[in-house]
């Protein structure tokens, strides 16, 4: 029953009571071995999530410690591009909080229909998901010929999943769903075909997108947008990293461009608090600008 | 000496949860975190009523929000939730765990790394395994276990299935729980 499930925390390791705070110390040393030696700075992350993710990986590539992974990582190229799928964040659906993008239609869509043209940046896009689903509502809104997308994620894998635009069939019940509620106009299936047990959206909506590969920790500003999307990414981020996204994300925000997070993240107690107005505080959509 | 208290039920959980927090004395100074898997439909309206009936706040937690004590921290439906570092929560949208998000198990593990062996994990009644393995790891890392008596549970599988897994402390029916939390809270 158990062993269905093979994300279950691990427990047979050698970690316990006696060797605890050895644990800590290991991943410190994992993380600037892999920083020094693929330049991937992960030193930042959630604590909680890479240690879940870490001992995953022990469990699945059974070894005994973490510096035992570390040797592994350091002597196998190959094997980092498994630990790097490891540490990335691949969760995500179509119309994830359909409340977010019904605010979304109604209080930010009306300010960027009056401009000549939008430029929307999508980070930490993964399986393109949020891209497709953007694309879809600006389509509706008559916004998406006049509107390009930059869809980023650090891990290539995904980005290759994104642009393909094809999902699971099975998805699609939930994400019609989600569809729905959101305020969609038509029926979601009228922008896919679908085949065997896959979808496959229109072409046609990722035509203005620009699916590049960007890391967050360690990339800057690569244009001046109006709306930067980046939802449920920075609440794997510690505290200091979250500041520093935040100020990249400002600084490639035009003056009144939207910043749009995950339900449970927020730019209170943040260095930007006092530099952004609240527009919708529930789905946490917010305007580059102080506060009147 | 106990630093953070960690609890994990499902089907019946609500009741549970109530007459523990309930039963606890109005000075408890070591913050509680909670996973129960229960609707977003129906969290809001379970805390306003545990506010009124306990001592304690409660509420949802947030991201990277740093614990106090006197107060009680649920997880938020539909993300996990971990204990970060020694003085702050973290919250997830990674897979389901045991079919479950929040998943007692990652609550349960992320908070034994942390607290190791000054940490209190209590699993009551659920129909599922979830919390097993995170009694299991609490136990490796030193920590305290209480598993409710399953003829106390009005769901019997998960504490029957964390008894089998590992070895809790103490199994406890649910009315003598409250009184075992507050003494291990004093030593």
């Amino acid at each position: 029953m158990l062993s269905e499930n093979n994300d279950l925390p691990v427990n047979d390791l050698v970690y316990g009571a006696d060797n605890g705070d050895l644990f800590d110390l290991e991943i410190e040393l994992l993380l600037d071995a892999v920083n020094r030696a693929y330049g991937y700075d992960f030193r930042n992350y959630s604590k909680a999530h890479l240690k879940r993710r870490i001992m995953h990986r022990l469990k699945m590539s059974s070894l005994a410690t973490v510096t035992d992974l570390q040797k592994k990582l350091l002597w196998e190229k190959n094997f980092y591009r498994t630990f790097l799928q490891d540490l990335s964040i691949n969760v995500t659906e179509m119309f994830r909080d359909p409340s977010f993008y019904k605010v979304l239609r109604e209080k930010v869509i009306p300010v960027l229909s009056t401009y000549a043209h939008i430029k929307v940046w999508l980070a930490g896009c993964s399986t393109g998901e949020e891209v497709y689903s953007l694309a879809i509502l600006l389509k509706e809104e008559g916004l998406l010929p006049r509107t390009r997308i930059y869809a980023t994620d650090f891990n290539k894998n995904v980005l290759e999943t994104a642009k393909q635009g094809i999902y699971k069939k099975q998805d699609m019940e939930l994400y019609e769903s989600n569809y729905n509620k959101s305020g969609g106009e038509s029926n979601l299936s009228d922008y896919y075909t679908a085949k065997y047990g896959s979808v496959m959206f229109d072409k046609s909506l990722a035509k203005n997108v620009v699916f590049a590969d960007h890391n967050l920790v360690t990339d800057g500003v690569f244009a001046e947008v109006n709306m930067v999307f980046c939802r449920n990414v920075l609440i794997y981020f510690d505290k200091i990293l979250q500041n520093k996204v935040l100020n990249l994300f400002s600084d490639s925000l035009t003056n009144n461009g939207f910043l749009c997070l995950g339900t449970k993240e927020s730019i209170r107690f943040t260095q930007l608090e006092n530099s952004f107005s609240v527009i919708d505080k529930k789905n946490k959509i917010y305007k580059k600008g102080a506060v009147k | 000496m106990i630093r953070a208290i960690v609890i994990g039920a499902s089907y019946g959980g609500m009741e549970a949860i109530q007459a523990i927090l309930a039963n606890l004395p109005e000075n408890f100074k070591i913050p509680i975190f909670i996973v129960l898997h229960i609707g977003s439909n129906r969290i809001d309206a379970y805390l306003s009523t545990l506010n009124k009936k306990t001592f304690f706040t409660v509420k949802e937690a947030e991201e990277k929000e740093e614990f106090v004590a006197g107060t009680v921290y649920f997880a938020p439906p539909n993300y996990h939730l971990q204990v970060e570092n020694y003085n702050s929560l973290s919250l997830s949208t990674d897979e389901k765990v045991n079919f479950s998000r929040p998943s007692i198990d990652v609550l349960f593990e992320t908070a034994s790394w942390v607290f190791q062996k000054e940490l209190l994990g209590i699993l009551l009644t659920g129909s599922n395994s979830d919390g097993a393995l995170g009694m299991k790891s609490i136990h490796k890392f030193g920590g305290i276990s209480i598993v409710e008596d399953p003829e106390t549970a009005v769901a019997k599988a998960m504490p029957l299935s964390c008894i089998q897994l590992s070895k809790p402390d103490y199994i406890l029916p649910l009315q003598q729980i409250a009184g075992k939390i507050t003494e291990l809270a004093i030593k």
